[in-house]
C-alpha cells in the first residue's frame, strides 16, 4: 500500500455511476440527433484561408505575357533555403531577362522573401495549398509553370497595417 | 395411401393447420433457413454502416458518405476489400486452429438465430400453416444458452492460436468474463421460466402477449440480462478482449483479410441475436402491444407481415440501442468487471429468483390465475423490488473505486493525516 495517498471522500451524486451514466447517454443523443455537423466536406467546400497564406510561387506576366522578372538576382540571394535557380540573359536591347528560372518547391521553406525582395514585384508566393505530383521531379517549378499558375497571390505583411483590415 | 392423399386434400384446403407431410416441411425450412441467413447477412453489413453512421453523428460527424448515396454502399465496398485483401499467418501460429477460429465463432452466431420466432405463422393455401421459425424447437431456450457459450471457443482458440501476447491476454480475458456472465444471464432468465412455465420461446411470447411484457413484471431480470448480453457479446463497455488500447486488438490481432472480417460478422450476428432474444425475452416477441388478435388463429399473411415488422423494429432499437451505449460509456478496468459479474449481478439475480418464486408460490396457493391480476400483483412486486435495487445501486458505488482496495481502518487513517495537513484546506473535500 502506497504511502500517503489522498483518498477523497465524494458526495453519492458525484460517484453515482447510474447517473453519470444515463447523464452520457442523455449528452450522446443530443449530439446524436445535433443537425449541425462539424464536418468540412473537403473536396467540395474548403475552408477559407488567410489572405497572408504563403503557398507555392506564382510569377506575374507584364501586359505581352511575359515574366516581369529582371534577372536582378536578389531572390536568389536572400533565398534561405537556396531553393531558387536563376541564370540571367540579356536580349538585344540590353534588357535583363531569365534565360533559366527555377523554384524546388520541395526545398522552399515558405519564407516569403523572394516576394518581399522583388523589386519589380514579379515573384509571389500564392494562396493555394493542392500540390500533388506524381514525381519528386514535377516540383521543381521551371519559368513556364510559375508563369502558367492562376490562383490569388499572397499580400505581404504591410507595417502601416499590421492586422490587414 | 388413399387415406393420405385425403389428408392432403384436406390441407390443401385448410392452411390454418400445420402441414402432415414431411417433405413440405423439409422445403419450408430449407427455404426458411435461407431467408433468414440472407436476412441476417445483409442486416450485419448494414450493421456495421450503422455502427459508423451512429458513431460519427454522436461525435457531430457525417460519417461514411462517398461511397453510393449516403455511403450505402460502404459494406459492399469493405466487403470487397476484404476478400481481396492478402491473408497472413504468423509463423509460429498453430495453423490448423488459426484458420478454424474464426469459423467457430462465426457458426454459433448464426446457429442461435434459428429458434427465434420472428412472426406469427404464415397461412400458405395448398400448403398449411408454417411456423416463422427455422427450427420451433421445444427446448428453445436451453439450446440458446447452450450455443451462446460455445462462441467463446472461437475467441479463445484465435487469442491461443495466434501465438501472439496479446492474442492470449484477450482471448483469456474473454473466457473469464463470458463465463462469469454467463452464470448472471442464464440466472436472470430462470425468472422468465418461472413466469412462463416454459422454454419453448412461442410459449413465452404467448405468456407475455396474454398477462403484460415480461419487461413490466420483470425488470430487474431483464436488466440483468441487458448487462450480461453486453458483457457476452463483448461490446463496450465490456470489450475487455480486444481493448483496443491495451492489448492491440486482441484476439484478433494477427488475422487479416476475411478471417479478421468473419470475427466481425459474428460480433454484430451475436448482437442480432442478443437483441432477438431481449425482445423475445422481455418485449413480446412478434407481439404487437396491447392487442390479443395478431396471436391468435384464424392466422393470414398480412398478419404474418404486420408481427415481422414489430419484431424488426424492436430488434432494431435494441441495435441500436447497443451503438448508442457503445459510443457513451468507456470501458470498465478488469477488476471492475469481474467484480461487477461475481459480487453485484449474481447475487442479485439468485436473490430476484428467490423473490420471484415465492410471488409465484404466494399467487398459485391463493388460487390467482395467470391474466390480468396475476401480471398486476408481479408488476407491484417488481415495481418494489426494482426501487429498493436502485436505491441502494445509487447510493453505494457499483464499481468500486480504487480506495476499495484500502483496508476501512487504513482509510481512516489516511483520511485523518490529510486534515491535519498543513495544505488540508478548512471544511475539507474538493
Amino acid at each position: 500500500m502506497a504511502i500517503g495517498v489522498k483518498v477523497v471522500s465524494r458526495p453519492i451524486e458525484q460517484v453515482s455511476y447510474m447517473r453519470a451514466t444515463l447523464k452520457g447517454m442523455a449528452l450522446t443523443f443530443k449530439h446524436l440527433v445535433n443537425p449541425h455537423k462539424v464536418t468540412t466536406q473537403y473536396p467540395e467546400e474548403k475552408e477559407p484561408i488567410s489572405r497572408r497564406w504563403r503557398g507555392t510561387h506564382r510569377m506575374l506576366t507584364d501586359e505581352t505575357g511575359k515574366a516581369k522578372c529582371v534577372a536582378c538576382g536578389l531572390c536568389p540571394q536572400i533565398c534561405p533555403a537556396n531553393c531558387i535557380k536563376l541564370v540571367p540573359g540579356e536580349d538585344e536591347e540590353g534588357n535583363r531577362y531569365p534565360l533559366v528560372y527555377e523554384i524546388d518547391e520541395f526545398r522552399c521553406i515558405f519564407c516569403g522573401y523572394c516576394q518581399e525582395v522583388c523589386p519589380e514585384e514579379a515573384i509571389h508566393v500564392g494562396r493555394h495549398y493542392e500540390n500533388a505530383e506524381y514525381s519528386r521531379a514535377g516540383f521543381v517549378y521551371d519559368l513556364e509553370r510559375l508563369t502558367a499558375q492562376t490562383h490569388p497571390v499572397c499580400e505581404m505583411w504591410d507595417p502601416a497595417d499590421p492586422k490587414g483590415e | 395411401m388413399s387415406s393420405w392423399l385425403v389428408l392432403t386434400l384436406l390441407q390443401a384446403a385448410n392452411p390454418q393447420l400445420p402441414p402432415a407431410s414431411t417433405s413440405v416441411f423439409v422445403i419450408a425450412t430449407v427455404i426458411k433457413m435461407i431467408v433468414v441467413f440472407t436476412i441476417l447477412m445483409v442486416g450485419v453489413a448494414l450493421l456495421t454502416l450503422a455502427e459508423r453512421k451512429i458513431s460519427a453523428w454522436i461525435q457531430d460527424r457525417h460519417g461514411p458518405n462517398r461511397v453510393g448515396p449516403h455511403g450505402l454502399l460502404q459494406p459492399a465496398a469493405d466487403g470487397l476489400k476484404n476478400i481481396m485483401k492478402e491473408e497472413t499467418y504468423p509463423e509460429k501460429a498453430n495453423i490448423a486452429l488459426f484458420v478454424l477460429a474464426p469459423a467457430i465463432a462465426f457458426i454459433p452466431a448464426m446457429l442461435t438465430f434459428a429458434v427465434i420466432p420472428f412472426a406469427s405463422p404464415l397461412p400458405l393455401p395448398g400448403v398449411g400453416l408454417i411456423d416463422m421459425v427455422v427450427a420451433p424447437l421445444p427446448i428453445g431456450f436451453l439450446y440458446i444458452l447452450a450455443l451462446t457459450s460455445l462462441g467463446v471457443y472461437g475467441i479463445v482458440l484465435a487469442g491461443w492460436a495466434s501465438n501472439n501476447k496479446y492474442s492470449l491476454l484477450g482471448g483469456l480475458r474473454s473466457s473469464a468474463q463470458m463465463v462469469s456472465y454467463e452464470i448472471a444471464m442464464g440466472l436472470s432468465t430462470v425468472a422468465v421460466l418461472l413466469v412462463a412455465g416454459n422454454v419453448a420461446l412461442n410459449d413465452i411470447i404467448w405468456q407475455q402477449a396474454t398477462t403484460v411484457w415480461n419487461f413490466f413484471g420483470l425488470t430487474i431480470a431483464f436488466l440483468i440480462f441487458l448487462i450480461a448480453a453486453f458483457a457476452e457479446t463483448n461490446r463496450l463497455p465490456f470489450d475487455l478482449p480486444e481493448a483496443e488500447s491495451e492489448l492491440i486488438a486482441g484476439y484478433h490481432t494477427e488475422y487479416s483479410a476475411m478471417k479478421f472480417s468473419l470475427f466481425f460478422i459474428a460480433e454484430y450476428s451475436n448482437m442480432v441475436t442478443a437483441s432477438a432474444l431481449l425482445v423475445t425475452l422481455f418485449f413480446g416477441g412478434w407481439d404487437i402491444p396491447f392487442t390479443l388478435w395478431d396471436n391468435m388463429a384464424p392466422w393470414s399473411v398480412w398478419k404474418t407481415v404486420l408481427t415481422g415488422l414489430v419484431f424488426a423494429g424492436k430488434v432494431l432499437f435494441f441495435l441500436f440501442f447497443y451503438m448508442w451505449i457503445r459510443w457513451t460509456l468507456p470501458r470498465f478496468r478488469y477488476d471492475q468487471l469481474m467484480s461487477l459479474g461475481w459480487r453485484v449481478l449474481l447475487p442479485i439475480s439468485l436473490a430476484y429468483i428467490v423473490l420471484i418464486a415465492t410471488a409465484l408460490l404466494i399467487l398459485d396457493l391463493l388460487g390467482i390465475r395467470p391474466g390480468a391480476m396475476h401480471g398486476t400483483i408481479l408488476g407491484v412486486v417488481n415495481l418494489a423490488a426494482a426501487g429498493v435495487l436502485f436505491l441502494v445501486l445509487d447510493s453505494g458505488r457499483v464499481i468500486s473505486p480504487a480506495s476499495r482496495r484500502v483496508r476501512e481502518d487504513e482509510l481512516r487513517r489516511l483520511r485523518a493525516r490529510r486534515e491535519r495537513s498543513p495544505l488540508a484546506v478548512p471544511g475539507g473535500g474538493d
